[in-house]
């Protein structure tokens, strides 16, 4: 720069001086904090209902028996181990396929290539799909075409081919796939670009890169993806009800092929079926806090694991 | 030149082959005039990002056991050039090369050439340490463990080697469980050449691996850097002039994906034959 330039101010008049009362961020500050306490607010309501009409009725008897008279007594314990089973089965045949179609689509498949392009329209397709036609493609499908597929193979009568605990949690699989898929793409992406370049560099190969540096560094946004999935199986009733879930079992499922009952069902069918409404207004609200607390434990179980494994990334324990 | 059991560097190895590790070492110092021809060379290389043409017919060739250093301003190509030899330009998407690159002989860019086993054998340190987020000793495990080496105790043994030849071993010796982060950044960095010299490459790639340091550690690295010839080739890419100056026995000038002047150090730097040199050591660009 050479002595010789000009000063700026002697060209043009004084700036203004700096504002300094932000009326625009004390605003926004105002009404971003009323958005916070109106939700906040709504799901103290939500939960408050919840817990004050049904903490009285969750007692050990009532999570351990099943439904007596026409669901307006007994307890609903057939309906807690079906949700249990039924996301337990989701998430084994999920992850794997979510988990491996993310990798595909980021480490393999070319980002241009038509078949890519059409894998990805699929996916948000796919996440965009009402749950009540997953729930009629899973009967269409899984239950009257593979089930039935299959007890013809086999040459049996109808095992397969009526509606089931497994494919309830195939069908309810396919509704969390893109969730997965994304979430698992997504944290793949956030791996930095150094690890993979330090793995490939000292001779790894993709896959051994893949198995040993991404995926271990991946995994807690993957245990993400599989959280949102567990809350969102736990309650999803629409893909179970024609695939699955029955109204009410006296027995449990004692293979995949058995039917079950299942807790966001069941409130349904108290809500809706019940022959004495004050009756079964207790039960009602004890099985919704179940739920809840249900989808909560699950969910504190996969929060507790990632974060150990983020405090293993960062270097931390 | 041919690959021939005459150069014992460039041997191809099984990854179960048993060597002693200490303490003789597979690349033992030999002098450069034992090699006939250059360790790494390009012909006429060019490399184009898409229509960007970022190497313009680049010719070089890198005696074994030396220290080259590429400078040259930012752009110049100098990453990209470096990157050719282990291939990392693959990773780039929409990248087309011309020409010839070798490394001990092999023709580095056909087809046929074993990729995972040339960036074995071409190992890379990069301008940011990258250790991965291990342990100390399984981020220098990890190249072997990638080659099927299980067996514990040669594991612990190689990891103390290639920690000893990267001048870490006092420093971690005794928290060889603890995270890599951990460290600091400059061991950090030399945890990363630990971790590449572990796999027993010829060549080491150095793209700026002082920039992100402290003087200190810079000092260090540099050290290492005049010490591990004696066993290895290195290339190093550097802004830093006086740091090409230090530690190199050859400079590479490169400007705009040319290749402008390589000569020894202390010629290029003290009676650069051209006039584009001269400028851009002076600091008139740049």
């Amino acid at each position: 720069m050479s002595a010789a330039a000009p000063a700026l101010s002697s060209r043009f008049r004084p700036l203004p001086r700096p504002s300094r009362r932000d009326i625009g961020g004390k605003g926004f500050t105002a009404l971003s904090g009323l958005a916070v306490l109106l939700i906040a607010a709504m799901v103290a309501v939500i939960l408050g209902n919840i817990v004050w009409f049904g903490w009285r009725t969750v007692t050990w008897d009532f999570l351990t028996s099943v439904p007596r008279e026409g669901m307006t007594a007994g307890g609903i314990f057939p309906a807690i181990y079906g949700t249990v089973a039924l996301v337990l089965l989701m998430v084994i045949a999920l992850i794997p396929f979510g988990v491996g179609a993310a990798i595909y689509l980021h480490e393999y498949a070319r980002p241009d290539a038509w078949f890519t392009r059409c894998v990805r329209f699929s996916i948000s397709n796919l996440a965009g799909v009402p749950s009540i036609v997953f729930g009629l493609f899973g009967l269409g499908f899984f239950v009257q075409f593979v089930g039935r597929g299959i007890d013809k193979a086999l040459g049996v009568d109808v095992v397969w081919g009526q509606p089931a605990l497994f494919w309830a949690a195939l069908t309810l699989a396919l509704l969390n796939l893109p969730v997965v898929i994304v979430t698992t793409e997504e944290a793949l992406r956030a791996v930095p670009r150094e690890m993979r370049e330090a793995s490939l560099a000292l001779g790894a190969t993709r896959w051994q890169t893949v198995r040993n540096v991404l995926l271990p560094q991946a995994m807690p946004g993957i245990l993400t993806g599989a959280i949102l999935s567990v809350s969102r199986g736990a309650g999803e009733v629409a893909p179970i009800m024609f695939t699955g879930a029955a109204y009410f079992l006296p027995y449990l499922p004692a293979s995949p092929t058995d039917q079950f009952m299942e807790l966001g069902y069941h409130i349904f069918v108290m809500a809706t079926q019940s022959p004495d409404v004050d009756a079964t207004r207790p039960l009602l609200y004890g099985t919704v806090l179940v739920l809840l607390m249900l989808t909560f434990l699950l969910n504190l179980t996969a929060i507790l694991l990632r974060a150990r494994l983020r405090a293993r990334l960062a270097g931390r324990s | 030149m041919t690959v021939g059991a005459s150069v014992p560097g460039t041997a191809p190895r099984g990854p179960a082959r048993p060597v002693p590790v200490e303490p003789a070492h597979p690349n033992p110092a030999q002098p450069a005039e034992s090699v006939q021809g250059p360790r790494l060379s390009t012909r006429d290389f060019s490399l184009y990002y898409g229509s960007h043409q970022a190497l313009k017919s680049v010719t070089l060739g890198i005696p074994a056991n030396s220290v080259t250093a590429i400078i040259g301003p930012s752009g110049c190509g100098k990453s990209t050039l470096l990157r050719a030899f282990n291939r990392m330009n693959d990773l780039i998407a929409g990248v087309r090369t011309e020409g010839e690159v070798t490394v001990s002989g092999i023709a580095v860019l056909a087809p046929s050439t074993d990729v995972v086993e040339l960036r074995r054998r071409v190992g890379m340190v990069f301008q940011r340490p990258n250790p991965f987020p291990k342990t100390i000793f399984e981020n220098v495990a990890f190249g072997l463990r990638m080659l099927g080496l299980k067996d514990k105790g040669e594991l612990e043994a190689r990891v103390e080697a290639g920690l000893r030849h990267a001048a870490l071993w006092e420093e971690v010796r005794d928290r060889l469980q603890n995270s890599a982060l951990q460290l600091s950044g400059g061991q950090q960095q030399r945890l990363c050449i630990a971790r590449c010299l572990a796999v027993e490459p010829e060549v080491i790639l150095m793209d700026e691996p002082a920039s992100a340091l402290d003087p200190t550690a810079t000092a260090r690295i540099e050290e290492l850097v005049v010490e591990l010839k004696a066993r290895y080739t290195l290339v190093m890419v550097t802004h830093n002039m006086q740091q090409a100056a230090r530690v190199s026995d050859r400079t590479v000038f490169m400007l705009s994906g040319k290749l402008i002047e390589v000569d020894e150090t202390q010629k290029l730097f003290t009676s650069p034959r051209e006039k584009l040199t001269e400028d851009y050591i002076t600091g008139r660009f740049g």
